[in-house]
C-alpha cells in the first residue's frame, strides 16, 4: 500500500481522533490579541469536575492515546491537577498548553513528578518588545520564569510553542537557539483568523514573501521542529514539508470546548462547525461516530477553483478556518495562497461580511476611573 | 510500506536500533504500547518516545498482538496461518518495528 491510500483512510476518518484538543476552560489571566477562543471569562456552564471525568472515562473507552489541553488558561481551574492526574492515570497522556502564569516552584516539581505529561509554554516573541505587544505586558518574563523552574525542577523536555506572526518571522533562529538552550522542543504554528485572531489577523499573517522564510526554515529545520502539521498550505513551494499534509478536521482532529461542544477543530468556533456536545446522549463518541458534520467532512471534498491549479495536490487548498473566517469560499484557495490566489480573492470580500467568530468570552473593556483629584 | 512513521509529534529521534531479526526470534509488543483497532488494521502508540505507528493489515495487528504467546516469530505466523511465502515480508515488518521500539526481542 502506498502512502497516499492511507491518507485517503485517513480522511476517511478513523474510529477515535488522534488528535484532539480539549480547552477546559474559557477564563484566561491574560487576552492575547489572536486568542483563537477568544478567552477571557469563564463560561458558567462549563464542565464540572465530574462532568469532565466523565468524558475523560470515555475517551479511555475510545483508547484515545492522548489529549491536547488548552484553554482559556487551563491551569486557572481549581481542579486542573485533578483532571490530568485522573487522565494520565486513566493511560491518556496529556499536553496542556500554558502562559506559565501559575507555573511557579512548587507547581513545577509537581508537574516534573507526572509521567505521560507534555508541558507546551505559549511565546510569540523571542524578547519582551515582539512578544508582549501580543500577548500582553509581562507576558515574555512570566514565560521564561515558568521555564526556568521546570528546568530546575528537571521537568526535561517541554515545549516552546509560537504562533508564526509577521513580526517574528526573522526571530525563528532565535527561538530554536532558545529552546535548544532550554533542552525543550520547538513548536511552530500558524496563525489563524479565528477568535479575536479574526481582528488583528490582517496585521500579524505573514507577508508571502515571509511564508517563503518560513517554508525554506521548516525544510532546513523541521525534523526536530513540531509545527501541528499547520504549514501544509506552503507545500505548494516546494518538496512537502514533514507531515500528513491533509486537512484533518473532523476525520483524525476534533475541539472539545469548556462546555463541552465538539467543533471539527480547534479554529472553527463557529456554529457551522459544531458537531455536537458532549453531554447528550450518545456523548463524544456519538458525535465523533454519527453526527452529519463530521460524516460530511469525511467525503471526498471538491477541489472547487483550486481544481486547475497544478499545486493543489501539494497544498490541498488549505485550512478550512482560514478560509472561512476570511470570508472565502471553503472550496477555493486559502487566504495566505503561496501562488497569490487567495489575495486576489480577499480584495473582492466585501468589508464585514466575513463570517464572525462565535462563542467570544472576552473580557468587557475596563472602564476607566479618572486619575483622584484630577 | 507496512506501517508510516507519522512525524505528528517526533518529541525524540531515536538512532535506528543495530537489530536484525530473523523468524527464530522471540520478541513481544513493547509492554508501553497501545494497540487501537481501526478500519485499515490498528494503531500503535508508544507511551514513551511518543511515536504513533500504523499496522496497516489485519493479519499484521494479530501477529503483533500475539508475539509474545509464541516461542519464535515464525511460531506467531504459523499460528495465524500466514503462508510461508509472505514471512519475509512480515519478519521485515517486525524488524522496522522493532526500530520504532514498538516491537522488541524477548
Amino acid at each position: 500500500m502506498s502512502v497516499e491510500t492511507l491518507v485517503d483512510q485517513m480522511k476517511g476518518g478513523l474510529d477515535a481522533p488522534i488528535c484532539l484538543t480539549w480547552e477546559i476552560t474559557y477564563a484566561c489571566n491574560l487576552e492575547c490579541v489572536h486568542c483563537l477562543s477568544s478567552s477571557g471569562r469563564r463560561d458558567p456552564r462549563e464542565l464540572s469536575t465530574e462532568q469532565a471525568k466523565a468524558v475523560l472515562d470515555e475517551l479511555k473507552a475510545l483508547q484515545v492515546f492522548y489529549i491536547n489541553i488548552g484553554g482559556g488558561e487551563p491551569m486557572v481551574r481549581r481542579d486542573f491537577f485533578e483532571i490530568i492526574e485522573h487522565s494520565v492515570s486513566n493511560g491518556i497522556g496529556v499536553k496542556f498548553s500554558t502562559n506559565g502564569a501559575f507555573i511557579d516552584k512548587k507547581n513545577a516539581e509537581r508537574l516534573a513528578a507526572m509521567d505521560y505529561l507534555d508541558i507546551q509554554i505559549s511565546l510569540d516573541g523571542a524578547d519582551a518588545a515582539t512578544n508582549d505587544p501580543v500577548r500582553g505586558p509581562g507576558t515574555f518574563d512570566m514565560a521564561i520564569r515558568a521555564m526556568d523552574n521546570l528546568k530546575a525542577a528537571g521537568f526535561g523536555e517541554f515545549k516552546i510553542s509560537v504562533v508564526v506572526t509577521r513580526h517574528n518571522v526573522s526571530q525563528l533562529d532565535a527561538f530554536k537557539a532558545m529552546a535548544d538552550a532550554y533542552g525543550a522542543q520547538l513548536r511552530i504554528t500558524r496563525l489563524r483568523p479565528s477568535g479575536r485572531g479574526a481582528d488583528t489577523w490582517n496585521e500579524l499573517h505573514p507577508t508571502n514573501e515571509q511564508q517563503v522564510e518560513v517554508y525554506n526554515w521548516l525544510m532546513k529545520h523541521g525534523e526536530n521542529v513540531l509545527t501541528g502539521d499547520s504549514f501544509f498550505h506552503l507545500n505548494a513551494l516546494g518538496p512537502a514539508l514533514p507531515g500528513l499534509n491533509m486537512c484533518g478536521a473532523g476525520r483524525v482532529v476534533c475541539l472539545i470546548d469548556p462546555v463541552g461542544d465538539v467543533y471539527a477543530c480547534p479554529f472553527v468556533i463557529h456554529d457551522q462547525f459544531k458537531a455536537g456536545n458532549v453531554l447528550e446522549d450518545g456523548g463524544f463518541t456519538k458525535v465523533w461516530r454519527e453526527s452529519d458534520l463530521f460524516t460530511e467532512l469525511r467525503e471526498p471534498q471538491s477541489a472547487g477553483a483550486c481544481a486547475s491549479c497544478g499545486s493543489y495536490d501539494a497544498c490541498q487548498g488549505g485550512c478550512m478556518a482560514a478560509k472561512f473566517f476570511t470570508g472565502l469560499p471553503l472550496d477555493g484557495p486559502d487566504p495566505e495562497c503561496v501562488t497569490g490566489h487567495g489575495e486576489a480573492l480577499l480584495q473582492a470580500v466585501p468589508v464585514n461580511l466575513a463570517p464572525r467568530p462565535m462563542s467570544d468570552h472576552s473580557k468587557p473593556a475596563r472602564v476607566r476611573i479618572p486619575v483622584a483629584g484630577s | 510500506m507496512w506501517r508510516v512513521l507519522i512525524p505528528l509529534r517526533t518529541s525524540s529521534i531515536s538512532l535506528r536500533a543495530v537489530v536484525i531479526i530473523t523468524a527464530d526470534s522471540a520478541c513481544e509488543l513493547h509492554p508501553h504500547v497501545a494497540v487501537r483497532p481501526e478500519p485499515f488494521g490498528a494503531l500503535a502508540y508508544h507511551y514513551d518516545n511518543r511515536r504513533l505507528v500504523f499496522l496497516r493489515h489485519p493479519d499484521v495487528v494479530k501477529v503483533v498482538t500475539s508475539l509474545a504467546h509464541h516461542d519464535s516469530v515464525a511460531d506467531t505466523l504459523r499460528a495465524h496461518d500466514i503462508a510461508e511465502e509472505r514471512w519475509p515480508a512480515f519478519v521485515s515488518a517486525i524488524d522496522s518495528l522493532i526500530s520504532s521500539e514498538i516491537v522488541r526481542v524477548r
